[in-house]
């Protein structure tokens, strides 16, 4: 008796949940419309049998349940009924199947207009490929991979050289027109995925699987990576930016060509010397950093990651927040570099001071260390030594006292949160796992303790 | 109405034995008659308990990683690292360690013998081997939350590279003793397949034809061929990840880089391991599911005191599922990089699978259509089986549709589905199993009361958290997230739904103890229940003992005359004709139509 009622107020419930719901599919920025109405379909097909089959079942529980004189019918199986009932099925399948089809076929079929270019993934990070004025790809492998040649293009391949390389997270598209997305990874899989596209698919290292749509609303969504690639996994986001083809055309100006990226010229030590002055009397006249001044150690430190940091502390991408109160000393100082020359200038002079650590100020635990083995080191490397490749800092002989700081900073939102700091969200989300001070503070030991 | 005559009825010729009866080993201490013990019935229980008790461990992990997704940054001690594992061991743990062993090595081991009539498995020595090499891959299981990286994180998907790399916790130890363990659990798996198919087609007793098998059996044998047929895929590809782990082959792995250097392999495909693991992957659903409708079939019929709505029909929707369940695997690889050309094949293969499917479910709705329902905590498990089982079955229509799936995919909505088809149906089958035979093993019945409660919390409460969670899959909040953090798209009353769902999922897995509870305080204090307390017509409650000693049947094998779903038959005096009981004029079951 009981069990009926519940039936019927299981479906109820489930229907009004359906409709009040107000979890629901994205507004959708893309083409793929077709796919939003085979769901509907979908949706009422299976919607009817849900309803109908438990309705049916409420009510024979309840019509037919236990009575002491009753008998049940004895009917060993009727045939017909269930011929019917297979072919009403069978026409339900196809009415689902068959638009779910005809949909795909249309995605198996990248339109001959759709202009082409490369989402590479790697743990735990999104970069963009786009042809240059040749409108052809340069070829590509993974052994041509370096630290200087991060996309893997082929340098003897002619077609190449004006490929635009977008080392972010971030990429822009032309609204309006379809696309066709080369899908590569380095490393793990990966899936290249955005909610509001309903399209997605997996990156394979060693093949490139593809996938196309027309971009048509504006706007940011969110690229998320949808295949399990490790434990920064839930940190590999990006952004897609759909806009004008005006503003699309200008925003990829902005990048440089493989050429480009292969020429560029190395920093003069000795240019920079002059320029280190007045960071030295923070950070120390050899870099070693000084706690008082809340200056942390600079020498050591990869070129590519104070390259970048001093370019945000140039835009006002990091030492801009309110609360960042010694990145709000540091953005004048930075900014103070007059231009290009000057930053890879410093940056080379820097690389060029002595590498002694900040000494161990507190002991490491068993705790800190399996902590950092488990979800720090395969991107600042087991000794803290920083991965140019994963875009990830040394750390080791920071000094517990900044990379106490910074930590906070990242979990408070102070550090990272800025939409153009292309890393640091990652680090935000990271960061905001150490839930209380003594698992930070252990930590920070295992990693000061690291050489 | 007239009665369909059906050929697999009463008749009052059993035909004589063939073969001579096998010896029995009759062990005569406490050790061979209960732990190295050959007879299948103390098998199924060292197969049942041991299964459950490694279950508790994977429930225990999806409550903590339910409070990392419902309260996220709260808990120290669960680390994205940490909650990989959790992820991964919990998935491994419950689709093979729990359900294909509890089905097939505990319920295959107590019902096959008693069902179909036979004193024991064929190969009593070997089905005592296929334990113990279970309980060992069980125990390389447990070991690898002792190592140092702990289990692996790589997904109990597995898939290479990431599952063998740096990068992904455990990718050293974790991972060698998650497939070390699993080509034991498979080799003990093989030992105990063979017996458990062999003793269904050879040892069956006089009159017991392949149509009078109870759906249960005709549930636990194709499931177990099946199972015979797909593990042999996943003991490949984990034999070969071992190799690519161990001595640098590279069956799954291509050239790449991993933290910024460049790797010796070179050459192999990590969509393989994928083709060969949904091979394995996809009957295994039907591995797990097969049993579960062959059982609920028979909880249905006894409970509604109706013979199952079409029988034939329900066999050949077995054996018609179990055969199209291997040429619909990748289905779970629509978005993997394989060629798209193949979506519209699995598509139309996997809807198909429907039809067969959905027919199962009319008949079991039908058979309580004009029957004489009895709720009792079996049947109530049983409804529930059938309401969760269409849901996740329709849910799984829009993932079986290649272009519906480009937008669900690797979402909550996944996870959500399959919990509801995969993991909630069948466990409410296997629930309701126990308390339907938990009087024969024990001769005591399971108290109803706490039956009902342990029922009501855990059906509401399923619901309660698998429903919503479908919803953020709509949204597109993608699965194995540690935390959604900032979007443009997930509004913040995700968060709060994610919190809600994780004190549902608490309540469920609590409610457990009730039932525990219930299973050792009636062991001591139930109610006798006597030897057939449902009045079935099936030969175990037909057993001169309950429990049924070794042995099964005492001096002479029942001899079979009528299938198994006499319930009801007009003009009997009792409302049910049990299977071994030969037909008498007027009372005797359709035997008029026997021609």
């Amino acid at each position: 008796m009981a069990i009926a009622i519940v039936l019927v107020l299981l479906i109820v419930g489930t229907v009004l949940f359906h409709f009040l719901s107000p979890w629901w599919f994205t507004p959708i920025a893309s083409n793929w419309g077709s796919i939003d109405d085979t769901i509907g379909i979908t949706f009422w097909v299976t919607g009817f049998v849900f309803v109908a089959v438990n309705l049916f079942m409420a009510w024979v529980v309840l019509r037919y349940r236990h009575r002491k004189q009753a008998r049940a019918h004895y009917e060993p199986e009727n045939k017909k009924l269930e011929w019917w009932l297979i072919g009403f099925t069978t026409l339900g399948i196809v009415a689902m199947l068959a638009p779910g089809l005809v949909v795909w076929a249309k995605f198996v079929d990248v339109p001959k207009d759709a202009s082409e270019f490369e989402v590479i993934s790697q743990q735990w990070h999104w970069s963009y490929r786009f042809p240059g004025r040749d409108g052809v790809l340069g070829t590509v492998s993974t052994r041509f991979i370096d630290d200087a040649n991060p996309f893997g293009l082929n340098p003897d391949d002619p077609n190449g050289r004006d490929d635009v390389l977008v080392a972010s997270q971030e990429v822009h598209l032309p609204l309006g027109k379809p696309v066709k997305l080369r899908l590569r990874s380095k490393d793990v899989l990966h899936n290249f995925a955005v909610a509001e596209l309903r399209v997605k698919m997996d990156m394979v290292p060693g093949m490139i699987p593809y996938l196309w749509f027309t971009p048509t609303r504006a706007g940011k969504y969110d690229i998320l990576c949808q295949e399990l690639c490790g434990v920064g996994h839930f940190t590999m986001r990006g952004r897609l930016v759909l806009e004008s083809d005006e503003a699309f055309q200008k925003w990829l100006a902005g990048y440089p060509t493989f050429a480009q990226t292969s020429a560029r010229v190395a920093g003069d030590a000795e240019a920079g010397k002059g320029h280190y002055a007045v960071c030295g009397a923070c950070h120390g006249a050899q870099g070693e950093g000084n706690p008082a001044m809340n200056a942390p150690r600079l020498a050591g430190q990869g070129d590519w990651y104070l390259t970048q940091q001093l370019h945000y502390f140039k835009q006002g991408i990091r030492g801009a927040h309110k609360d960042d109160t010694h990145g709000k000393t540091m953005a004048p100082m930075a900014a103070a570099l007059p231009d290009e020359a000057a930053v890879r200038n410093v940056v080379a002079y820097i690389a060029t001071l002595p590498d002694a650590p900040a000494p161990a100020a507190v002991k490491a635990t068993a705790r800190g260390r399996a902590q950092y083995e488990a979800n720090c080191g395969t991107c600042h490397g087991a000794k803290g030594q920083g991965i140019q490749a994963m875009n990830a800092p040394r750390i080791a002989g920071l000094g517990d006292w900044y990379l106490t700081t910074q930590i906070r900073n990242f979990r408070n939102r102070v550090r990272g949160a800025h939409p153009d700091d292309k890393y640091g969200s990652q680090m935000g989300l990271m960061a905001a796992t150490l839930v209380d001070e003594q698992a930070t503070r252990e930590l920070v030991a295992y990693v000061n303790g690291l050489r | 109405m007239t009665y369909v005559p059906v050929g697999h009825d009463a008749t009052d010729y059993a035909p004589p034995a063939e073969t001579q009866e096998p010896e029995l080993y009759h062990p005569k201490t406490f050790i061979g008659k209960y732990i190295w013990s050959q007879d299948a019935k103390v098998i199924a229980i060292q197969y049942s308990i041991t299964a459950i008790g490694i279950g508790v461990v994977a429930l225990v992990l999806s409550w903590l990683m339910r409070l990392q997704l419902g309260f996220p940054n709260t808990f120290s001690f669960i680390d994205p690292s940490a909650y990989l594992q959790m992820v991964s061991m919990h998935g491994m743990i419950m689709v093979i360690y729990l359900l294909t062993a509890l089905f097939l090595g505990g319920f295959g081991n107590y019902l096959i013998p008693l069902m179909v009539g036979a004193r024991d498995m064929v190969f009593p020595y070997v089905n005592m081997l296929s334990y113990w090499i279970y309980l060992f891959a069980v125990l390389l299981l447990l070991a690898s939350f002792f190592v140092p990286g702990g289990p692996t994180g790589a997904g109990w998907t597995l898939y290479p590279p990431q599952a063998i790399l740096t990068g992904t916790p455990g990718a050293g130890w974790g991972i060698i003793l998650m497939l070390v363990s699993l080509a034991f659990f498979i080799v003990g798996f093989t030992m105990g397949g063979l017996n458990y198919v062999v003793t269904v087609l050879q040892a069956r007793t006089r009159g017991m034809t392949l149509l009078r098998l109870p759906l249960t059996i005709w549930g636990i044998f194709v499931a177990t061929i099946l199972a015979l047929l797909a593990f042999p895929a996943l003991f490949v590809s984990a034999i070969m990840m071992t190799l690519d782990l161990t001595l640098g082959t590279s069956f799954f792995m291509p050239g790449i880089i991993s933290q910024g250097k460049q790797l010796d392999y070179g050459g192999g495909s990590p969509v393989l391991f994928q083709h060969l693991f949904w091979f394995f992957g996809h009957p295994e659903v039907y591995i797990v599911a097969l049993p579960a409708f062959g059982i609920v079939s028979d909880l249905i019929s006894v409970n509604a005191r109706k013979n199952i709505f079409g029988y034939r029909m329900m066999v050949w929707a077995i054996l018609a599922i179990g055969g199209l369940s291997f040429i619909v695997w990748a289905h779970h690889m629509y978005v993997s990089g394989m060629n798209p050309y193949f979506g519209f094949f699995f598509a139309t293969t996997t809807l198909i699978i429907a039809i067969p499917t959905a027919l199962k479910v009319y008949n079991w709705v039908l058979t309580l259509w004009r029957g004489n329902i009895r709720l009792n905590v079996p049947m109530l498990f049983a409804i529930g089986f059938i309401f969760t089982f269409i849901h996740g079955g329709l849910t799984g229509i829009f993932l079986g549709n290649v272009a519906v799936d480009l937008a669900l995919s690797d979402t909550m909505f996944v996870v959500a589905h399959f919990h509801m088809v995969m993991a909630i149906a069948p466990v409410l089958v296997v629930m309701g199993a126990i308390y339907h035979w938990y009087p024969k093993m024990t001769g005591r019945m399971l108290d109803d009361t706490l039956g009902k409660i342990h029922f009501w919390i855990t059906f509401l409460g399923s619901y309660a958290i698998y429903l919503p969670m479908h919803y953020l899959g709509f949204l597109g909040v993608p699965r194995r997230y540690y935390a959604m953090g900032d979007t443009y798209f997930v509004p913040e009353s995700a968060q709060s739904l994610n919190a809600a769902i994780t004190i549902a999922a608490l309540v469920v897995g609590v409610a457990q103890i009730i039932f525990f509870y219930n299973l050792v305080r009636s062991y001591f204090k139930g109610e006798p229940s006597g030897g057939n307390p449902w009045e079935a017509t099936t030969l175990e409650w037909q057993t001169p003992e309950t429990p049924p000693t070794h042995g099964n049947f005492g001096k002479d094998l029942p001899v079979v005359y009528r299938w198994a779903y006499d319930y009801s038959v007009p003009g009997a005096e009792k409302d049910f004709i049990p299977q071994n009981e030969p037909p008498s004029p007027g009372a005797g079951g359709a035997a008029g139509s026997h021609a």
